[in-house]
């Protein structure tokens, strides 16, 4: 194997697949990166046994072949070379890679060892990689993190012709986002369960991409695959088996009040003002006509109050909630206003973005969150 | 049972010594689980008795003096008291008759002064300086508290009478059994210091080996020795606070039940166990037990915490903080399982589990972060519903299914290898279809509430 390459290429893709080594290998040739020169170019592949991660970029290749090397240590070195083409080549039980006049000596893992990575799926459709992106990242945020509970750390992702809704909860939210997207074929219909913070990963480093393409292969079985291309990177992530809550149900039909409230300066308030809150209690949040009183903390503690422009259509509310999933909230919706729409204090609050109050509401993406129920 | 069938033994008459300013009574049952059991068992007077579980390797409880004449006392295993006293009778505990006694026993207390501090079941210290004009002085105010325990309750107790809380307490030790001692404020230095060292409060093993090694053997040669010098052998604050209990200054109040830190509860299995089934259902015992000791309290806690101990005494403890507080021991359990299946123990043998809870707050007081879906009553209202029931009918008659005990086994009580074997056999089929209370079999944690 013998090939020289970009300096800034290598190292971008170098990191980009690294991130997919395991943390602790199960298996000592898992903490390596495989290095494989092609007549078409360079390809880097990592593996964890749950993600896959290779990726293909563009060098001058002398000598087709490949090697196994340590992914962290490579990754390492490729951040830290000078600004200089490299050049990797193998010989005997190393590689040698050199950058201006800087040389490096890597001692290979064994490649027959290494485990062939999974084959992509059949494509299902394809997405524009910064929507896709987007989307993810809005949804992703209301995943659980308890990994007692597995189902709700993942993504529910549904397929339906056109559309796909994401769709993530951890129990005291809900996030759902609806996108359209490019079926590969008529009268798809069909979901998936796909670890998020994985996914929200995999859609961040392929958010560039024109366009990315969705592959699903056995999601009925057990040992479903979900495969995403885009930018000559490609990642495949086993899915999540279990049976996801039917969130459709958890969402209100109707509300007895809508407040609308611009964006960011409710998000400076809730900051604000939570700086009084202790852990784990809530800010309460008051609407009234042509406003919003913002409060935390107790009469034994510390004490804030803030009050905003609020246009409220409906009847008065008080209701409370945490602030740091008020806040993941608010952060993940579109526009440059916060709807708002309640049905009481003990029952979720629905948050959707909109351009003001007047503007029609956009309903691709909506937050769902529980209130905290306050002492007393 | 009238008096007469109690021994009493020879108090002081009331008044006697001068109990002027000595306000803190130290109250402590005789043989407190032993003399309940002898309530309903009175041919076994002037019998040793022990108290303790027979099978495995279960400690003594309580032993009756004569039973203490032939060496034992409590803690010791069962193994070692019944080569000491093979002529003992051995009666199984009955906690539940004991906290009923100990119930009645604060009662009287607390009908004398508010200021009441228990210690344990049977032992509690009590302030009667506001108490004195109502009642007399605080001699006759303990020789009332002795009779009045024995005409409700049926059982003796020793009292101490001194001005502070450490010297009440050694008095009622003098005064064992069925005494009561007054130390009167002019005497205390007089009392104290030919005790041994050992009896000072703070004193155990390491800190009495340390004082035998520079030839402190009573209370008065500790008293006599320079501060600079304790100080030095046993660091700052521990010889300042020997020296000044030494002199009989003791600046501890009679505090009113300090609020729960935590609630906890363990379980020594009668042998080493391996099974993890075995494990979780022990765990799920314990977090039942811990969820309803919290809700009888009034408490809610964020962190649970479980201790294992390995078969080789190793001792861990792993703990997480939940979302929000809970005294559901559901919630309880889902928490404490998940600690012990996180510690990937691979058929390890263990000697105990223990559950406990942390960070506790009345109930009520903590805001509580609401589930999407949530019933209005779940599992919360189920164990309360549970609780009622057994306020009514007993505790234990409804409890998780696999909690439930093998019928069989039961029925077989005193057949031993036949009720093992049938439990063996069926244990998986009764376990299985025991619906009785909640519907389900191995204990397993709820994914979602409601």
């Amino acid at each position: 194997m013998k090939f020289s390459v970009d300096r800034d290429v290598l190292a971008e893709a170098v990191a980009w697949a690294a991130r997919t080594l395991p943390q602790r290998p199960p298996v000592p040739v898992l903490a390596g990166l495989l290095v494989a020169a092609t007549p078409e170019g360079l390809q880097l592949s990592a593996f964890d046994y749950e993600v896959s991660a290779r990726i293909e970029v563009a060098a001058e290749v002398a000598e087709p072949g490949s090697a196994l090397v340590s992914g962290r240590l490579l990754a390492e070195i490729c951040r830290a070379l000078p600004a200089r083409p490299v050049e990797m080549s193998s010989s005997d039980a190393k590689v040698l890679l050199s950058c201006g006049s800087t040389r490096f000596t890597l001692l290979t893992l064994p490649i027959e060892e290494y485990p062939a990575l999974p084959d992509m799926p059949a494509v299902a459709g394809t997405v524009p990689g910064d929507l896709f992106a987007h989307a993810v990242g809005q949804v992703s945020v209301a995943a659980g993190r308890d990994d007692t509970l597995p189902v709700l750390t993942g993504i529910r992702v549904e397929i339906d012709g056109e559309r796909v809704v994401l769709a993530a909860t951890d129990r005291y939210r809900l996030a759902v986002r609806e996108i359209d997207w490019v079926p590969e074929r008529g009268g798809i219909s069909t979901v998936a369960l796909v670890p998020a913070r994985s996914l929200a990963d995999t859609a961040r480093s392929l958010s560039t991409a024109a366009t990315v393409s969705v592959s699903l292969a056995g999601q009925s079985s057990g040992d479903g695959l979900v495969g995403f291309e885009g930018n000559g990177r490609r990642t495949t992530q086993r899915l999540l088996d279990g049976e996801f809550p039917k969130f459709r149900s958890l969402l209100p039909s109707e509300s007895s009040s809508v407040a609308v409230v611009e964006t960011s300066a409710f998000v400076e308030a809730v900051k604000r003002v939570a700086l009084v809150a202790e852990r784990n209690t809530p800010v309460r949040l008051s609407f009234t006509d042509g406003m919003l009183t913002l409060e935390a903390g107790s009469g034994e503690e510390a004490q804030a109050s803030e009050a905003l422009e609020a246009v409220l259509t409906g009847d008065e509310i008080t209701i409370a909630f945490n602030p740091a999933y008020l806040l993941d909230g608010l952060a993940a919706l579109d526009g440059s206003h916060t709807r708002i729409a309640f049905t009481a204090a003990s029952k979720p609050a629905v948050l959707s973005g909109t351009s003001g109050p007047d503007a029609p509401v956009d309903d691709s993406y909506r937050y769902l969150l529980m209130p905290v129920r306050v002492a007393g | 049972m009238s008096r007469s069938q109690l021994r009493r033994g020879s108090s002081p008459p009331p008044g006697a010594g001068d109990d002027t300013g000595c306000t803190v009574l130290h109250v402590d049952m005789d043989a407190f689980f032993a003399s309940v059991e002898l309530r309903s068992r009175p041919q076994l007077r002037g019998q040793p008795v022990i108290v303790g579980a027979s099978g495995g390797r279960g400690v003594v409880l309580s032993a009756t003096y004569e039973a203490r004449r032939l060496g034992v006392h409590s803690a010791m295993p069962m193994s070692r008291a019944r080569r000491l006293a093979p002529q003992a009778v051995i009666i199984p505990p009955s906690h539940r008759r004991y906290a009923e006694v100990s119930e009645g026993v604060m009662e009287i207390f607390r009908s004398i002064t508010p200021l009441v501090e228990p210690l344990s079941l049977d032992e509690a210290f009590l302030d009667v300086s506001g108490a004195l004009r109502r009642l007399g002085t605080p001699a006759q105010i303990g020789a009332m508290i002795r009779d009045r325990v024995v005409d409700e309750q049926g059982i003796t107790c020793s009292v101490g009478v001194a001005t502070t809380k450490f010297v009440a307490k050694l008095a009622t030790t003098q005064a064992k059994p069925d005494g009561l001692l007054v130390v009167p404020a002019n005497a205390v230095i007089e009392f104290l210091h030919p005790l041994p060292v050992g009896a000072l409060w703070g004193v155990g093993e390491r800190t009495e080996q340390v004082l035998t090694r520079l030839g402190l053997r009573t209370v008065g040669d500790l008293a006599d020795t320079p501060l600079s010098t304790l100080q030095r052998a046993l660091g700052p604050a521990v010889g300042a606070q020997l020296h000044a209990l030494a002199w009989g200054r003791d600046d501890r109040r009679v505090v009113v039940e300090e609020p729960d830190r935590s609630v906890g509860a363990e379980h020594t299995f009668d042998r080493d166990v391996d099974d993890p089934l075995v494990v979780r259902r022990e765990l799920l015992r314990l977090a039942e037990r811990v969820g309803e000791r919290m809700r009888r309290a009034g408490l809610q806690g964020r962190t649970v915490s479980i201790k294992v101990r390995f078969a080789d005494f190793t001792t861990i403890t792993r703990a997480r903080t939940l979302p929000g507080h809970t005294d559901v021991g559901n919630e309880i359990y889902a928490a404490a399982r998940a600690l012990y299946d996180a510690l990937g123990l691979d058929r390890a043998r263990l000697r105990l589990v223990g559950v406990r809870v942390e960070q506790l707050v009345p109930v009520g007081s903590a805001p509580r972060q609401l589930a999407l879906g949530e019933r209005e009553r779940g599992w919360r209202e189920a164990e309360r519903a549970a609780d009622r029931a057994a306020a009514r009918f007993g505790s234990g008659v409804v409890r998780p299914a696999s909690l439930v005990p093998d019928p069989d086994a039961a029925r077989a009580d005193g057949a031993r290898v036949d009720a093992a074997r049938a439990g063996g056999a069926r244990a998986g089929g009764v376990r299985a279809d025991g619906v009785r209370a909640s519907g389900r079999g191995e204990p397993s944690a709820p994914t979602r509430r409601g």
